[in-house]
């Protein structure tokens, strides 16, 4: 796509990109951050997703540790997609001609289209089976597809680091 | 000492395992991915304890309930980034055992293993005792900002024993 691969030539030679690529201890420095967020976000998903398949916190509503859980994993998905847009805008044409970052950004979207279906279909009868050790097929389903969403995530993300040029 | 270490590196590094593990080019990504995985069960487990030890979260659940819950994650963890650390050490045997920032890192993981066990033993044997006194709760903040930031500067160590020159 031109357009993509223009506006990444655009970015990279914005003065927040060149400085990232110019800098010896930025790159380092947001990437370490992104690492401390998206451990966060993949690990508090997790503690839901275990849930939803009642392997963890089974005597634990969904509900309530839905509610305790999503704002720690929304506010370091938000720093870990600040962090993400920072090192992208250093070498964007490079991460978006890598097919591991490809990959990784589809399945970031699957991941989210999963957690829009369950939360506007599936969870709208929590009311229901919120206390339930083992929540319906649905929920289960859904939990087991986020789970592999993220580790994907996670595995194409690092992968990012050994193909990029 | 340290070159009694650069010599256990060069030896461990020739052995036929270390040269599989070199040679084989998705080992290394992959191992880092499990031990990032792992790395998520860890943080997340200990942010839910000491949030909810902080008071910033989770009031409806007891502090002992959420230690039962998410600490032995916590253990179990530990052991699976052990494994895979050691996997990693395998193939780079220079790059971590002569990094400063690798040793930084065992030595942090020895106070939060040891925060963590001290946490874990007195909660089991006073369930209540963090809300019987003021001192008592500003005892569990301490624990908990302590907890933590040990465990954030590990996290960060692991990223940047990638970035600094050494021997």
């Amino acid at each position: 796509m031109p357009v993509l691969q223009s506006f990444c030539e655009w970015l990279q030679n914005t003065a927040v990109g060149s400085f990232i690529s110019g800098s010896t201890w930025a790159f380092p420095t947001i990437e370490t951050i992104h690492v401390f967020a998206l451990v966060i976000v993949v690990g508090t998903i997790a503690i839901v997703d275990l849930r939803l398949l009642s392997v963890a916190s089974r005597n634990r509503s969904v509900s309530q540790l839905s509610n305790d859980v999503l704002p720690i994993t929304w506010s370091a998905f938000c720093l870990a997609a600040v962090t993400g847009g920072l090192m992208f805008s250093s070498k964007a044409v490079s991460y978006l001609n890598n097919w591991p970052f490809r990959l990784k950004m589809v399945l970031l979207v699957l991941a989210g289209l999963n957690m829009v279906y369950f939360h506007f279909m599936t969870y709208r009868t929590v009311h229901k089976w919120d206390d339930a050790a083992r929540p319906p097929s649905a929920a289960r389903f859904a939990g087991a597809l986020s789970l592999t969403f993220w580790i994907g995530v996670v595995v194409f993300g690092r992968w990012i680091g050994f193909t990029v040029r | 000492m340290l070159a009694q270490v650069a010599q256990f590196c060069d030896w461990l590094s020739q052995t036929p395992i270390s040269m599989t593990f070199q040679s084989v080019v998705w080992v290394i990504p992959m191992v880092q991915s499990v031990h990032i995985l792992a790395i998520a069960i860890v943080m997340s487990s200990v942010i839910m304890v000491d949030l909810r030890l902080m008071g910033l979260m989770g009031h409806t659940q007891s502090i002992s309930g959420l230690a039962r819950r998410f600490l032995p994650w916590v253990w179990w963890s530990l052991l699976v980034l052990l494994v895979t650390g050691a996997v990693l050490i395998t193939a780079e045997p220079r790059r971590d055992l002569l990094n400063p920032v690798f040793q930084a890192k065992m030595a942090l993981l020895v106070v939060a293993m040891a925060v963590t066990a001290i946490f874990q033993t007195t909660v089991a044997r006073n369930m209540e005792m963090w809300d019987l006194s003021p001192q008592k709760r500003a005892g569990a903040w301490v624990t908990a900002i302590l907890s933590l930031l040990v465990w954030t500067a590990i996290v960060g160590c692991g990223r940047w024993i990638a970035y600094v020159e050494h021997g």
